[in-house]
């Protein structure tokens, strides 16, 4: 019984845990969202940027977006983080005239997304059939329209699904920020669970962090689920009435 | 269909290469104004190649393409191809927008006609293939034969003068296949000038003008109907017809 009471004290600890909730809540996560949520979307811009350059008929344009794909799925998340959260702070400084390390956490996760995203879109892109573009293109749309009208768009809902997952591992990826050094208001969800852990050496604030995280995962890989059954046997037709008149009225 | 504008189409010389492998060989295709040509032939003998070239989704390595007695080779080819419509054996119908806006897109980006107006003329080329009621539908909720009708719908509404058709109703299971062909045929009347590629032998020597056989990317034969199929001259086309007939 003892040992379960320490296992208990050490990951279960209410109180600690009270303790920390107001600002994991407050501060943590509102912070994270704003490093997952802004490098989602600009990471998902300079994705579907580098999914055309990779299928693009130019072969400079197609081996750029290569080689940084390689590059930065190629890479631990942190080390990209601490090379471009520390490497390019001072200019960062020079230009925004502030310490705050959040633009380069964002523009860290951001090259990495994009990385991943990019990868993704060109999937879902190419997975289009030949005949959705031939028969754009045959109506006399530029080759331009007929992917922005028409192919694109079909290959963005086929890939939504790993798109989510994409931002679930954002979300855990922002995390890491911590390394460039956080003022006490700029903490996301982890750090401050870190934190009050090294301050009391009691796991439950980072037990909590996690259950924080999980709340916001969780739902998301069900969005997942609900995304991917939804495009597979398509959105219930909605019947006119007359059309369910018609079989009834007909032979009557 | 009062307001046809249909024009002849002329292939001359025309030659296509992917690589090693010369897919035309100098093709001569002539279509009068108002009449159907249909184009027969085994597979893989360059009869659905010949459409994409002449209406420039490939570009041809050699030849000219004349439609209403004008080379059309210097034009922009989107420009081009709003002048000719063209039907696909897979319809290739825009899965992700109602049938009515799949029939709409191209009036409204491409004729930049209103949202209203372009919904009325949609709707009105949807009537005119029996779907109208589909109109809020997905392609994916229509049977074959009824996305063909749509794809012929989508291609009318550009209001081309040369139609083609490849190898529109070969996907089509077997008891959609007359309602499409009887379409087809009642555009024929209409005055559209056609360009069939089929294996459909009956459209072909009932519906069309003209028929021409190709094999191994060249004009083995062609002449009226009566011709082709009750007098054939060379051994490839009295080979190929006993074997699909």
């Amino acid at each position: 019984m003892d040992l379960l009471n320490q296992l208990a004290e050490t990951f279960l600890n209410w109180e600690e845990m009270a303790k920390v909730i107001p600002s994991l809540i407050l501060v943590g996560l509102p912070n994270a969202l704003i490093l997952a949520v802004s490098s989602g979307i600009l990471g998902s811009l300079l994705g579907l940027l580098l999914a055309f350059m990779g299928i693009s008929r130019n072969p400079v344009a197609r081996w750029t977006a290569r080689i940084y794909t390689d590059l930065f799925r190629g890479l631990p998340a942190i080390l990209v983080i601490l090379i471009i959260g520390i490497g390019l702070s001072p200019i960062a400084r020079e230009i925004t005239g502030s310490r705050n390390p959040y633009p380069l956490g964002i523009l860290a996760l951001t090259l990495i997304a994009a990385a991943y995203i990019g990868e993704i879109f060109r999937s879902g892109i190419q997975s289009v059939e030949k005949g959705q573009l031939e028969a754009t293109r045959a109506l006399g749309f530029s080759y331009g329209s007929a992917m922005r009208l028409v192919v694109v768009p079909q290959g963005i809902r086929r890939v939504l699904p790993a798109l989510v997952n994409q931002f679930i591992s954002l979300l855990k990826d922002s995390s890491l920020v911590f390394v460039l050094g956080l003022a006490a208001s700029d903490r996301e969800i982890f750090r401050i669970g870190n934190d009050a852990m090294a301050n009391t050496g009691n796991l439950s604030p980072l037990v909590a962090a996690g259950v924080v995280y999980l709340i916001l995962t969780v739902p998301l890989t069900h969005l997942v689920n609900f995304i991917d059954n939804r495009l597979r046997s398509g959105k219930p037709e909605k019947r006119e009435p007359d059309e369910l008149a018609a079989p009834i009225g007909k032979k009557a | 269909m009062a307001e046809l504008r249909s024009g002849s189409l002329t292939g001359k010389n025309l030659h296509l290469s992917f690589g090693s492998n010369h897919v035309l060989r100098g093709i001569d295709l002539h279509v009068e104004k108002g009449t159907t040509a249909s184009v027969i032939g085994p597979s893989g003998s360059g009869k659905s190649t010949l459409l994409r070239v002449m209406n420039r989704l490939i570009e041809p390595d050699q030849g000219d393409i004349l439609l209403d007695g004008r080379s059309v080779l210097k034009d922009n080819p989107d420009e081009l191809r709003r002048r000719i419509g063209m039907v696909f054996q897979q319809f290739n119908l825009f899965p992700h927008k109602t049938v009515l806006d799949n029939v709409s897109l191209a009036l409204r980006k491409l004729r930049k006609l209103d949202p209203e107006q372009a919904r009325t003329e949609a709707l009105e080329q949807l009537d005119l293939v029996g779907l109208k009621h589909k109109a809020n539908s997905r392609p994916g909720n229509l049977s074959g034969g009824q996305q063909q009708r749509v794809a012929i719908a989508r291609a009318l509404a550009m209001k081309p003068e040369v139609m083609f058709f490849d190898e529109a109703t070969s996907a089509l299971d077997p008891e959609l296949v007359k309602g499409v062909l009887a379409l087809m045929a009642d555009l024929a009347r209409g005055g559209m000038t056609m360009v069939v590629v089929t294996h459909e032998m009956g459209f072909s020597r009932n519906v069309s003008d003209t028929v021409t056989f190709m094999d191994a990317g060249l004009v083995v034969e062609s002449g009226p109907p009566a011709e082709i199929f009750s007098a054939p001259k060379t051994d490839r086309l009295k080979g190929f017809l006993s074997d699909v007939l």
